[in-house]
């Protein structure tokens, strides 16, 4: 069965994100003053997998193995159908 | 002796490191295509700097996954030496062979400048002909290159000295001011726990001769070789 799992990446609470510093000084540049901005990947992988449960745990490999990196990122999973 | 220096897609300071290595340290290196694997035995491994992968998803996290690097993992438990360059520093880290990470810099933009470093431990195979504390001058060339890893992790590798850089200024003091990516602790050059492995942001191939502007750098490369003969029993 086919799933789409929709993961999300960010960093961990406290760590420096430079490019979301960055990317708010512009913002307050063009005149929107914003207490917080952070950034996330989103990945939107498909793939084959028996069920729900199967699916979710491929995908946590992905970022345990791949996507993330433990030190600085958490993910989040969800799939679909 | 025989090094390898390791050519992925998009390393560029391969042939610098190989140079350094063969016509100023005058010992056997190979260049070899992460595809074609380490097929005979080396004393050393070295990941050279550049873009791997275009640093797509996280600089060296690519490179990281590839077969070759199983066979460096290999290399390295049976003790044998591998130095990572900046892109090479990352591709170590995301590979576990080091703790940690090196990241997008704290002001995020790309730095290349001659810095100063301080020789933390004389300890290792890559640094036994430094002494502690000397202030060595080594350019770097990253946007990814702040050292970040857990608490618990930092103070395991000051316990136990693993430390083998740290960013300074001239007169070896680790200021604010002297730490250009804003690494924790200033942090630029990590070793193993089985201190074969290094991983630095720093390009010491780049800092190899007096004709460019610094020779601080070839200690790295002489105190491989020095340990590989003493390893071996043998001279020259």
């Amino acid at each position: 069965m086919m799933y789409l799992a929709k993961i999300t990446i960010g960093l961990k609470e406290g760590m420096l994100d430079p490019e979301a510093t960055a990317i708010r000084h512009a913002l307050g540049n063009l005149g929107y003053e914003t207490d917080e901005l952070r950034t996330k990947k989103l990945f939107l992988v498909r793939f084959d997998a028996t069920d729900a449960r199967e699916a979710e745990e491929k995908a946590r490999g992905m970022c345990e193995r791949l996507l993330a990196n433990p030190v600085i990122h958490h993910f989040e999973i969800e799939v679909h159908r | 002796m025989r090094f390898a220096v390791i050519r992925f897609g998009g390393s560029n300071c391969d042939r610098d490191a190989q140079y350094v290595l063969s016509d100023i340290c005058g010992v056997d290196c190979d260049l070899i295509w992460y595809k074609d694997g380490l097929t005979r035995p080396y004393d050393a491994v070295i990941l050279p700097g550049g873009f791997s992968y275009g640093d797509y998803l996280r600089a060296g996290a690519i490179a990281a996954r590839t077969p070759v690097m199983k066979e460096v993992i290999a290399h390295a438990e049976k003790g044998g030496l591998v130095l990572g360059i900046c892109n090479g520093a990352q591709i170590l880290a995301e590979s576990g062979l080091v703790p940690g990470v090196f990241t997008i810099n704290a002001y995020p933009k790309f730095i290349c400048r001659s810095v100063q470093l301080r020789v933390e431990t004389p300890d290792s195979p890559f640094t036994s002909l430094y002494k502690k504390g000397d202030v060595i001058r080594i350019p770097i060339a990253h946007k990814e290159g702040r050292y970040v890893a857990p608490e618990d992790i930092l103070s395991e590798l000051n316990k136990r000295e693993q430390i083998a850089f740290r960013f300074c200024d001239d007169a070896g003091n680790v200021t604010p001011e002297s730490n250009p990516n804003g690494a924790m602790e200033h942090i630029t050059g990590v070793l193993n726990r089985g201190r074969n492995v290094l991983a630095m942001m720093p390009h010491p191939e780049r800092a190899s001769e007096e004709i460019l502007n610094s020779d601080d750098g070839r200690k790295v490369f002489l105190s491989m070789i020095t340990h590989i003969e003493r390893t071996k029993g043998v001279t020259g």
